[in-house]
């Protein structure tokens, strides 16, 4: 089933073009990996598909719905982004995994303890966010919106510049979403590695245009463009 | 004369309280609105905010006499030298400061909060409210340096206040005119607890921050 379809979709900012995405399907229950190099508008596409942006041009439909006066509060909630700077609340971390829940009306309950037990942070619940190294904080982010039990989890760059261990334990909670709880992931990255690690399917996205999506077999083995296959083979591509 | 220097302090605190109270009400929402979602003419609106904040207290007051007087546009209401009317100046005068401030405070938190926030699901007015919550320190400060802006000015209260003894008489204006007859004695009294007012006040605000900051 498609759960998301982006048409013709373009954004700008200050006149230029930062994505220009003539056809994009993502399917429920996927994993997504989106490559290329920064600036290329996979932070932006990710906006887009979070809702937190409209598009300049073009259609995104979401389950089959269009969304032209934008999405509604329950649905946007349908949705959420870990990001690659995390931003948390001057608060514990206990706080911080609950937060979401308590905008929705929920009460904290055990779903809070078992993500933090599941992202090794239970020794630190009780801690300011703010005194966090970058990987814990990392991690906390993904514990708040993991609580949430989205039905899609956008993750931009979430193990730019982390130590193994918690590249390790981000990507296996990752697969663990997608694999066993069926979270649609959309992933987007530079690590050509972490991609062929976890993606069911990859793209590669320049300038803003998507130059190749393809299941990650046929992706990373036998890409079609020759700009997929520099970039897969870790050459530099302007 | 402690039963006049207890009603002086009281009515001092009924007065800048009540302005505080509606400065803050009115200010914290507005300083927060233009930080998070700038109106057009935004950078018009907080040259008027930054100006308002250093309005000498006396124009202050003779721009209220001038609405508040018989023939002025409010003169109906009948408020001039009664504590309504110095509560309407002191508002005037502490509006722009918890407002610029405010703005200042929710402007210093880190931007990509906010969107994180909506990517959690959270509504426009979850967002605000969270930003604020963020920038309790700064919004404290706001409302500690009004108030001190308003406990300790003359200006815009003698000339709508008027000085009655018994109805619109504060610490500072019974200061001026204590000073004024030679009661240096009186005065200083005065000024004691003015300044003992102000701290504790300062002091209850900052226990306040300290709560909120834990």
């Amino acid at each position: 089933m498609i759960l998301y379809r982006l048409a013709g979709v373009r954004k700008s900012y200050a006149g230029r073009t930062v994505l220009d995405v003539g056809h994009l399907d993502v399917s429920s229950g996927e994993l997504l990996a989106i490559l290329g190099p920064s600036g290329a508008g996979k932070s932006t596409l990710l906006r887009l598909l979070n809702f937190l942006e409209a598009p300049d041009a073009g259609t995104i439909l979401f389950d089959g719905q269009p969304l032209p006066d934008g999405p509604s509060p329950a649905l946007c909630r349908r949705v959420t982004t870990v990001f690659q700077r995390p931003a948390l609340l001057n608060r514990s971390v206990r706080d911080n995994v609950a937060y979401g829940m308590r905008l929705r009306g929920e009460s904290p309950d055990g779903r809070v303890e078992d993500a933090l037990a599941r992202m090794d942070l239970t020794a630190l619940a009780g801690a300011p966010a703010h005194r966090l190294s970058g990987g814990e904080t990392q991690r906390v982010a993904l514990a708040r919106a993991l609580v949430l039990r989205p039905d899609v989890l956008l993750l931009d760059e979430p193990t730019a510049n982390l130590d193994p261990y918690n590249v390790a334990l981000i990507e296996s909670i990752v697969r663990e979403q997608n694999a066993r709880l069926g979270v649609t992931v959309v992933l987007v990255t530079h690590n050509v590695f972490q991609a062929r690690r976890l993606a069911g399917r990859a793209g590669l996205l320049l300038n803003g245009k998507l130059i190749e999506v393809a299941p990650a077999a046929d992706f990373f083995e036998r890409p079609k463009d020759p700009r997929t296959a520099a970039f897969v083979r870790g050459e530099m591509i302007c | 004369m402690l039963d006049a220097l207890f009603s002086i302090c009281l009515l001092s605190l009924y007065v800048s309280g009540l302005a505080l109270l509606i400065a803050t009400a009115v200010g914290v929402p507005i300083g927060a609105s233009l930080a998070l979602r700038p109106v057009p003419g935004q950078r018009l609106v907080e040259g008027v905010i930054y100006t308002g904040m250093g309005l000498p207290p006396v124009v202050v007051g003779l721009f209220v006499y001038l609405l508040l007087s018989r023939s002025g546009p409010l003169g109906w209401l009948g408020w001039l030298f009664t504590p309504a009317a110095m509560v309407t100046a002191q508002v005037v005068i502490a509006l722009p400061l918890v407002t610029g401030l405010t703005m200042t405070a929710v402007r210093h938190v880190n931007p990509d909060l906010r969107s994180q926030l909506r990517a959690l699901g959270a509504t426009p007015l979850q967002v605000t409210w969270a930003m604020l919550r963020e920038a309790r320190s700064g919004v404290l400060v706001a409302v500690a340096a009004a108030f001190g802006g308003i406990i300790s000015e003359v200006g815009a209260v003698m000339p709508v206040g008027g000085n009655i003894e018994g109805s619109t008489r504060v610490l500072t204006t019974a200061i001026v005119l204590e000073t004024r007859k030679g009661n240096f004695e009186l005065s200083l009294a005065l000024g004691g607890a003015l300044l003992g007012l102000a701290f504790f006040s300062n002091l209850l605000l900052l226990c306040l921050q300290g709560r909120v900051n834990r």
